[in-house]
């Protein structure tokens, strides 16, 4: 039951042949088996999965129901969902039950989709290795001695070790791509403004998207089809129709142009993902695409850029956890800024004090024009650079991630070598542009991602462009020896 | 640029982060580390290049100024770690 697609339990369920709580069950039951093994969720909804599915049933018995109704899924614990704590991965939050449903959570209810439960993370969606939760670092399914990637790492291994058959995930770095690529998933970072972030905690706000991880484009795309959309409570959501995006899955790939950054092919790339990725453009060439080498000429401050305008919004973002409304506070405060320090310095974990710490001092009096207002600059020459680039060519590819899955504790004493592991996505983000990582392939039985970056709003394009490449390939169907 | 104990403290204070006395030189090592990478921005040609806050150059979309929210004091209290009669108690700051 756990190795079908989104459209096979769909089928399964409005048949008849399983029901929503049999196939919630099974999930259920699964997480019970394999969860202490990879530590994916921080919270499982038992009661209330059980409750939504009896509901779908009902549904799926009346004919009422959707294409998605009955169907389980894992959100991130990062988006609020109502009466269920919403830990964002940190003590801070430990206690906080969020009083309303983030706008995703929201739609894929209405969809009748029933909630396992809230998957562990990076603490506040800072890191790409899953080692700053403050619940303990998840475990990668292929290897359990490895990271499954950050932010969205629970939501990863959960999905890869089958203990949902889909998920949320957030990306604002990286967090959707890179643990997909690490965990041979299909992850949908959309472009900026495409999926709501209400009720999405924030990190960084101007970079900040939702997406779906899933195994194939194809289930993305039903996921996407109910994520995608405007919506009034968030003032950068973008008023713009959404596409049926399962509709273009099949279109041609005949004359597609391929762009290859050749900064993305140079020193830092493992030579043996390198050989995965070009295998998987190989492919692609027999399926009708034309291939040219590009140029991203400012790639190398898209790091350095991404540091100073990620911390400097989480500074402004998680000033509101000071222990006054909601989350921990300290004992005996002895005034109000003892209450504030203690407060935020107990509740916050190595990280995010980091960047806190980096955001604040790129904010201070005398340093914005130097640090925040340089960045911003910096920040349209790599947009620039991808809005030249698509001139020429219809989608970018290269690998998502320099290296497979590294092993954990590996980068834990040196920030800057883990925020080199999101070399090739942050630059996705800045231009706030739509990215994939799709299965490629594995390198000494790890997976391999290949992503692709599309134009904005050419989510259904990307789509489509992995579909095609799913469709001739296998690799998005294996599943690691301990979970099958 | 190199912050030393004292830039860590002052910092840590703006951000309002009670840190460990023990922990200082760590952070400072670490900071400094971020804003050597951080450094490598000034040695790009940014004249004439207007700052980027937002991908799509959008304006702030306005409403209607009419109420659309309703009051859920009680509700959003709860899980408030101090009320009382509707207020949020911190420790006095006024004498």
């Amino acid at each position: 039951m756990h190795t079908k697609s989104l459209s096979e339990l769909s089928a399964a369920l409005h048949s008849g042949e399983i029901t929503s709580v049999e196939l919630t069950q099974h999930y259920i039951d699964r997480i019970k088996t394999h969860n202490d093994t990879i530590n994916a969720f921080i919270t499982l909804t038992e009661e209330s999965a059980i409750e939504q599915a009896r509901a779908a049933d009902i549904q799926l018995q009346n004919k009422t129901a959707g294409k998605l109704t009955g169907i389980p899924l894992a959100h991130k614990d990062i988006f609020c969902t109502e009466g269920i704590r919403t830990s964002c991965a940190s003590k801070m939050l430990d206690n906080f039950i969020a009083p309303y449903n983030a706008t995703v959570v929201e739609k894929l209810n209405q969809a009748g989709m029933v909630t396992l439960g809230k998957t562990n993370m990076d603490e506040f969606a800072m890191g790409s290795s899953n080692e700053t939760s403050f619940y303990g670092p998840v475990k990668n399914p292929w290897g359990t001695d490895r990271v499954p990637g950050g932010s969205s790492g629970g939501s990863a291994a959960a999905i890869a070790a089958r203990l949902a058959p889909i998920a949320t995930g957030t990306d604002t770095g990286g967090s959707i791509r890179q643990p997909a690529s690490l965990c041979n998933l299909t992850g949908l970072k959309p472009t900026y403004g495409r999926i709501s972030r209400y009720g999405m905690i924030a990190f960084a706000s101007s970079l900040d998207q939702a997406g779906p991880m899933a195994h194939s484009a194809e289930d993305a795309a039903l996921l996407l089809n109910v994520m995608a959309g405007f919506d009034e409570r968030d003032s950068t959501s973008l008023e713009r129709e959404v596409p049926d995006y399962s509709t273009t899955l099949n279109d041609s790939l005949e004359g597609l142009r391929i762009g290859l950054p050749k900064e993305f092919f140079s020193e830092g790339l493992d030579p043996k993902v390198a050989e995965v990725v070009n295998a998987a453009i190989k492919i692609y060439e027999s399926l009708g695409a034309t291939v040219k080498e590009i140029t991203l000429p400012n790639s190398d401050l898209a790091v350095p850029t991404y540091y100073v305008v990620a911390p400097a919004e989480c500074s402004s973002n998680l000033s509101r956890m000071d222990g006054v409304r909601f989350g921990h506070r300290c004992e005996d405060p002895k005034d109000l800024n003892d209450l504030y320090e203690r407060s935020r310095g107990e509740g916050f974990g190595e990280e995010v004090k980091r960047r806190i710490m980096i955001g604040t001092y790129a904010l201070s009096a005398g340093y914005y024009d130097a640090y925040y207002l340089k960045a911003q600059k910096c920040r349209r020459l790599i947009s620039d650079d991808f809005k030249q680039a698509f001139n020429d060519v219809d989608v970018i590819m290269g690998p998502t991630t320099p290296t497979t899955a590294f092993k954990l504790g590996d980068k834990t004493d040196d920030p800057v070598a883990m925020y080199l592991a999101d070399i090739y996505t942050i630059s996705t983000n800045l231009a706030g542009l739509p990215g994939m990582s799709i299965p490629a392939g594995f390198v000494d039985g790890l997976p391999v991602g290949l992503q692709l970056i599309g134009n904005y709003f050419e989510e259904s394009r990307l789509l489509n462009i992995a579909h095609r490449y799913q469709q001739v390939t296998d690799w998005h169907q294996q599943t690691p020896e301990n979970f099958k | 640029m190199s912050l030393d104990k004292t830039d860590v403290e002052n910092i840590a204070y703006l951000a309002r982060l009670a840190i460990d006395e023990n922990d200082i030189p760590e952070y400072a090592q670490d900071l400094n580390n971020i804003f050597n990478l951080v450094a490598l921005l000034s040695d790009a040609d940014t004249n004439n290049i207007s700052p980027m806050a937002h991908p799509f150059d959008a304006k702030q979309r306005l409403r209607a100024d009419v109420v659309s929210e309703t009051n859920q004091r009680e509700k959003f209290q709860a899980i408030a770690p101090k009320t009382d009669g509707g207020i949020y108690l911190v420790p006095q700051v006024i004498e």
